[in-house]
C-alpha cells in the first residue's frame, strides 16, 4: 500500500465513523421520542455520549484526509466541483449538527437533575426529546452527509 | 499518482453506493448495539440491554444484507471469478460470511436473552454475548474497511 493508499483507507475510516455516530444519534433520537421518563433518557444519554468523539474525530478527518487526497492525486483537485460541493454540504451538516448538539447537551442538564429523583415521566424533558426542529435539524445533517458519501462515490464531472 | 481503490468505471457507482450505504449502517448498528451492551452493565432499568438487541434486529441486520447484497453485485459487475482473486478481496468475504454467520448466532442469543429476561428467568449472560459478539464483529469489520480502501496484495 502507498502512501495514498493509506490517506484512502484512513478517510473511508473516518467516514464511516461519522456515519456510525449518525446512525447511533438516530436511534437514540427515535427511542426516546415522545418519552419523559428521565433513568431511561439518561441511559439512552450515556449510549449517545459514545457517538461524540465519533463523529469529532470522523468529521474532522475526512475533510482534512479528504482534501489532503485531492491534492496528492494527480486525478483530482481540491478545486473540482464535486469536491467543493461535498465541502459546502459538509459544512452544512456540521452547522445543523452543531444545533442538535447543542439541544442535548443542555437536556442532559434536566436528565441528570431529574433522574436522581426518579423515572416518572416528566412533561417538559418529553417536550425536549421530541422537539421538532431538532427533528429537522437532525434530518438536514443525515441528508447533508448522505450526499456527501454520494458525490463520493459518484463524483460527477470528475 | 492514483489509488486503486478510486479507478473503476461509472457502472459500478450503484453496486458500490449499495455496498458503502449497507457497510455503513452496518457499523452504526454494531457501534451502537456494542456500546448498549457495555454500558447495560450499569443501567438498572433494562433499557440498553433491549435497545442492544434492537440496533442488531433493526438497523445491523439490514445493513448486513445490504452490504452482501452491493458486494455480490459489484464481485459480478468486476468480473472476479474466485480464481486468484485478490488478498482484500479475500479478507471482505471471509468478514462478511463469518461475519454473517456471527450476526446470526448474536442475533438468536440475544433474542433469547431478551425474552428471559422479561420473564424473570436470568438472559442476561446472553445478552452479553450478543453484545461481544457485536464488538468481535466491529473490530473485523474496522479491519475489512481498512482492505476494501488500501487493497492490499
Amino acid at each position: 500500500m502507498g502512501f495514498s493508499d493509506w490517506l484512502l483507507a484512513l478517510h473511508l475510516l473516518a467516514a464511516f465513523a461519522l456515519i456510525a455516530a449518525l446512525v447511533l444519534f438516530t436511534a437514540v433520537m427515535v427511542a426516546n421520542w415522545g418519552d419523559g421518563r428521565p433513568q431511561r433518557a439518561s441511559a439512552f444519554f450515556r449510549v449517545a455520549a459514545l457517538g461524540g468523539p465519533l463523529i469529532g474525530a470522523g468529521a474532522g478527518l475526512t475533510l482534512v484526509l479528504g482534501i489532503w487526497l485531492a491534492i496528492d492525486l494527480d486525478d483530482f483537485q481540491p478545486w473540482d466541483g464535486w469536491i467543493i460541493a461535498s465541502i459546502v454540504l459538509w459544512a452544512i451538516g456540521g452547522f445543523a449538527g452543531s444545533r442538535v448538539g447543542a439541544h442535548y447537551t443542555a437536556t442532559q442538564e434536566l436528565v441528570d437533575r431529574l433522574a436522581v429523583e426518579g423515572n416518572e415521566p416528566n412533561a417538559e424533558l418529553a417536550a425536549k426529546l421530541s422537539d421538532a426542529s431538532i427533528r429537522t435539524l437532525h434530518a438536514i445533517t443525515v441528508i447533508a452527509f448522505t450526499a456527501v458519501l454520494v458525490l463520493m462515490i459518484f463524483k460527477p464531472g470528475a | 499518482m492514483t489509488v486503486l481503490a478510486l479507478i473503476r468505471p461509472d457502472s459500478w457507482n450503484w453496486a458500490l453506493l449499495v455496498h458503502v450505504t449497507g457497510a455503513a449502517i452496518l457499523v452504526g448498528g454494531l457501534v451502537a448495539a456494542g456500546g448498549a451492551s457495555v454500558l447495560a452493565r450499569r443501567d438498572a432499568t433494562g433499557t440498553l440491554s433491549a435497545f442492544s438487541y434492537r440496533m442488531l434486529l433493526v438497523v445491523g441486520l439490514p445493513g448486513l444484507i445490504l452490504m452482501r447484497a452491493g458486494a455480490a453485485w459489484i464481485y459480478d459487475k468486476e468480473g472476479w471469478t474466485g480464481d486468484s482473486d485478490p488478498t482484500w478481496l479475500g479478507i471482505g468475504f471471509l468478514t462478511a460470511d463469518i461475519g454473517a454467520v456471527l450476526f446470526i448466532i448474536a442475533l438468536i442469543l440475544g433474542g433469547i436473552g431478551l425474552r428471559r429476561t422479561r420473564r424473570g428467568d436470568g438472559g442476561s449472560g446472553l445478552l452479553r454475548a450478543s453484545g461481544i459478539i457485536a464488538l468481535v464483529l466491529l473490530a473485523a469489520y474496522v479491519i475489512t474497511v481498512w482492505a476494501m480502501a488500501g487493497k492490499p496484495g
